[in-house]
């Protein structure tokens, strides 16, 4: 082994240099993406407008400029979605040229093959449009903008995770991720869940989105909204059954910290119009984006996890 | 209120990446919930969540543990199975913390999270001093080559906050870390139950003068010196546009495992040995002159010559050699054994290669560094001295010189699992020669 070390470097390289947090995080995931693209042969971004995906979906066109992006997009449509979001969808599926692919709830529940809960909501609901999507069109990496710091499940998950024929995740039986090895080998009929914002926390999320000055869905900064209550929460009337006939609406200024479907994905109280503003919300806020405005992590303690297990993202 | 300064200052902090150790009663979950507690890391909704699972359990107090144990199981048995990875800042750093297990297979685990951490903090309960466990944890942050050792001298309570009792045991552990060739190592006294030294520093420990865990871990740096790295773009993945706008744009994409490049250098394609010269470099989407260690760049050539996933790129002055037979150390993390004979697949960097293990010719023991001759196989958690052939040709460093290109993993070809994670070359750092009884074996323990 070489054992003499070169300066092979001009002065004003010699001093010791660091890339910032947000740096470090951007050149990780463009890493994985590009990892992706060398490896897999099918490989899809799951798209919900929302934005974690919609940086995903930057981080993604960044990593292969100046070609265009090798992969499509997949939007798991629960038919409860925030018509502003589908347009943000649409927009972007025209402007990058894209393909999109879209698994809809709403099929499942006409073709009698899922059964609308009592609740209304359907988050639950879209694993199977999703694990079944995926086996139809062969994919084998999937990209989801899922954060391990969501969630104490999602702490647990790999950046490359290996699910099996029925999109299975067993905690148990995950390959140990070592340096930036990732290991993407898989059979025919497993694939394997990516998570390039794996590292990233909601701060991260937001000030990227700041720096590169990203457009989102309006839903994201505070608007007047009609909204009423249930569980702690402001929720958008409509068609998916709410409000009910004790729930009165009344109209207050709000944002969206998540964007989900619409019968489990609560508004909170803010004055933050700007991406500065929203930066300094959340920065001061003593809530998780989910323990804010996710109903469906609220069902049990393990909620994320039997979802996880079964193939959710 | 936040100012936009503030803002500022928050969105060009940097990132440190660390990993515990500690065994099963030295207060590492303790250390963890302190930590992230006193730092306000933990929000009302997750307090929330633990007090309620916590009282539905019939515990008087919340345990802090059911914050990490994020699994089912986990929390049922009240054991940690896997690593987990958690996030904290403070105004000064962002942390990804790899919070190891120490009960179940906590070699592999350990290996895991010090991959690719830059700071290993090792406990150590007061009481007990420097034990078996100690040493392991010591030897495996020296064999992973981590730059910054933190030895937590944990339940300082219990022995009434003596300094006599901190001092022998930073004297004895100091020594045989640095023995091992740990380069840095920071001994602090603390007591994460009571908080001393934690994030607040300690009223009972008026003579210890030095940083707060937390200050440590703010200040520890994390820069690069790059007069001592060799320069290394592994290829992931070749940009072709092919448009009517970019019709001839053929971009080299990849995040430089060590050292930098810049824009004029005389380049050197391995294994091919194709040489070119740096005609721009794109750090996504701006060009730049010079691009640095973890930065993803596409590098364009001044020549058109052939190169695709899973080359090395490297300064034509500064090449590694190349060699179909790699000597490692390697950590085995499957549960399947690995043995001689092997046929495996090898990914080093961004390439994959067909290759089989000619020779294990011993197995270490951690607790004393003792070598056990030919072994025969390496199970979960062993850690082995490795001769593997490869199909074709690496352009392997030793994992001293860059812990990127200097180390891989062995995959198993029939069902994907990954099987054991290497170290190319000598093990450790050591300055001297480690003891051992195995000398004339040749070794280099």
């Amino acid at each position: 082994m070489t054992t003499t070390v070169a300066k092979t470097h001009g002065g004003e390289t010699d001093a010791p240099y660091t890339l910032s947090h947000l740096d470090a995080l951007e050149s990780e995931a463009v890493h994985i993406f590009r990892e992706v693209a060398g490896e897999f042969e099918r490989p899809v971004i799951l798209f919900s407008g929302g934005k974690d995906s919609i940086v995903m979906l930057h981080l993604a066109l960044k990593a292969f400029a100046p070609a265009a992006i090798p992969f499509t997009l997949l939007h798991v449509d629960t038919g409860h979605n925030f018509p502003e979001v589908l347009e943000y969808r649409d927009r972007a599926v025209e402007r990058h040229g894209l393909r999109l692919h879209v698994a809809s709830v709403q099929d499942y529940i006409d073709r009698g093959v899922l059964k609308e809960r009592p609740d209304g909501v359907r988050n639950p609901l879209q694993t199977l449009p999703l694990t079944e999507k995926i086996q139809a069109e062969k994919f084998d990496a999937v990209f989801g903008g899922g954060r391990r710091d969501e969630e104490k499940a999602r702490a647990k998950e790999r950046v490359f995770s290996l699910r099996d024929e029925f999109s299975q995740w067993d905690p148990r039986r995950q390959r140990p991720e070592l340096w930036n090895l990732y290991n993407g080998r898989h059979a025919p009929g497993e694939h394997v869940r990516v998570f390039p914002l794996s590292n990233w926390t909601e701060l991260d999320v937001w000030q990227y989105i700041a720096r590169e000055g990203i457009e989102l869905p309006d839903i994201y900064f505070a608007h007047e909204r009609e909204v009423f209550q249930r569980a702690g929460m402001w929720l958008t009337a409509g068609e998916w059954g709410g409000p009910k006939s004790d729930e009165t609406t009344q109209k207050r200024q709000v944002r969206y910290r998540t964007v989900g479907d619409m019968s489990c994905t609560g508004a909170v109280d803010s004055d933050a119009v700007t991406l500065d503003d929203v930066i300094t919300e959340i920065a001061a806020s003593r809530l998780t984006e989910r323990g804010a405005t996710r109903a469906d992590d609220k069902l049990s303690e393990a909620a994320m996890e039997d979802r996880k297990r079964e193939g959710y993202f | 209120m936040t100012t936009t300064t503030e803002l500022t200052e928050l969105s060009e902090t940097t990132l440190l990446r660390f990993a515990t150790a500690g065994s099963v009663d030295d207060g590492k979950s303790t250390l963890v919930g302190r930590l992230l507690h006193d730092s306000k890391s933990i929000l009302s909704d997750q307090l929330e969540a633990v007090e309620r699972a916590s009282a539905s359990r019939g515990q008087d107090t919340p345990d802090l543990a059911l914050l990490t144990d994020g699994l089912r199981a986990e929390r049922e048995q009240g054991i940690t199975i896997d690593v987990a990875y958690r996030y904290f800042a403070t105004p000064k750093r962002r942390f990804i913390l790899a919070d190891t297990p120490g009960h179940v297979q906590y070699t592999r685990n350990m290996v895991t999270g010090a991959s690719t951490a830059e700071l290993t903090v090792i406990l150590i309960d007061a009481r007990n001093g420097v034990v078996e466990q100690t040493r392991r944890h010591a030897a495996l942050a020296a064999l992973l080559r981590v730059p910054h050792v933190v030895l937590a001298v944990n339940k300082m309570d219990l022995v009434d906050y003596q300094e006599s009792v901190f001092a022998a045991i930073a004297e004895e552990f100091t020594a045989y870390a640095l023995e091992l060739g740990v380069p840095e190592i920071t001994a602090i006294p603390i007591s994460a139950l009571a908080g001393d030294n934690v994030v607040d520093p300690s009223a009972n420990m008026d003579w210890y003068g030095g940083p707060t865990f937390l200050e440590h871990l703010e200040t520890v740096p994390v820069t690069h010196d790059l007069s001592h790295c060799h320069a290394r773009l592994p290829v992931q993945y070749v940009i072709r546009p092919q448009t009517a706008e970019h019709p001839d744009y053929r971009g080299y994409a990849g995040q430089i495992a060590a050292g930098s490049f810049r824009v004029g250098e005389s380049v050197t394609v391995l294994p091919s040995g194709h040489a070119s010269r740096i005609a721009g470099i794109d750090l996504l989407g701006v060009a730049v002159d010079i691009a640095y260690t973890t930065q993803s760049v596409t590098v364009l050539l001044e020549d058109d010559i052939d190169i695709s996933r899973g080359d090395l790129i490297v300064p034509s002055k500064d090449a590694p050699p190349t060699t179909q037979d790699v000597e490692a150390t390697v950590c085995h993390v499957a549960d399947a054994p690995l043995t001689v004979g092997h046929r495996v697949l090898l990914k080093h960097g961004t390439r994959t290669v067909k290759a089989i293990v000619k020779d294990i010719p011993s197995r270490l023991t951690l607790d004393d560094l003792s070598l056990h001759p030919h072994p025969g196989q390496l199970v979960a958690n062993d850690i082995g001295r490795v001769k593997i052939r490869t199909a074709e040709p690496l352009p392997v460093d030793s994992y001293a010189d860059s812990r990127r290109t200097g180390s891989f993993i062995l995959i198993d070809p029939n069902d994907g699992t990954t099987l054991t994670a290497g170290m190319v070359g000598e093990s450790f750092a050591s300055p001297e020669p480690v003891k051992d009884e195995a000398e004339d074996d040749g070794w280099d323990f």
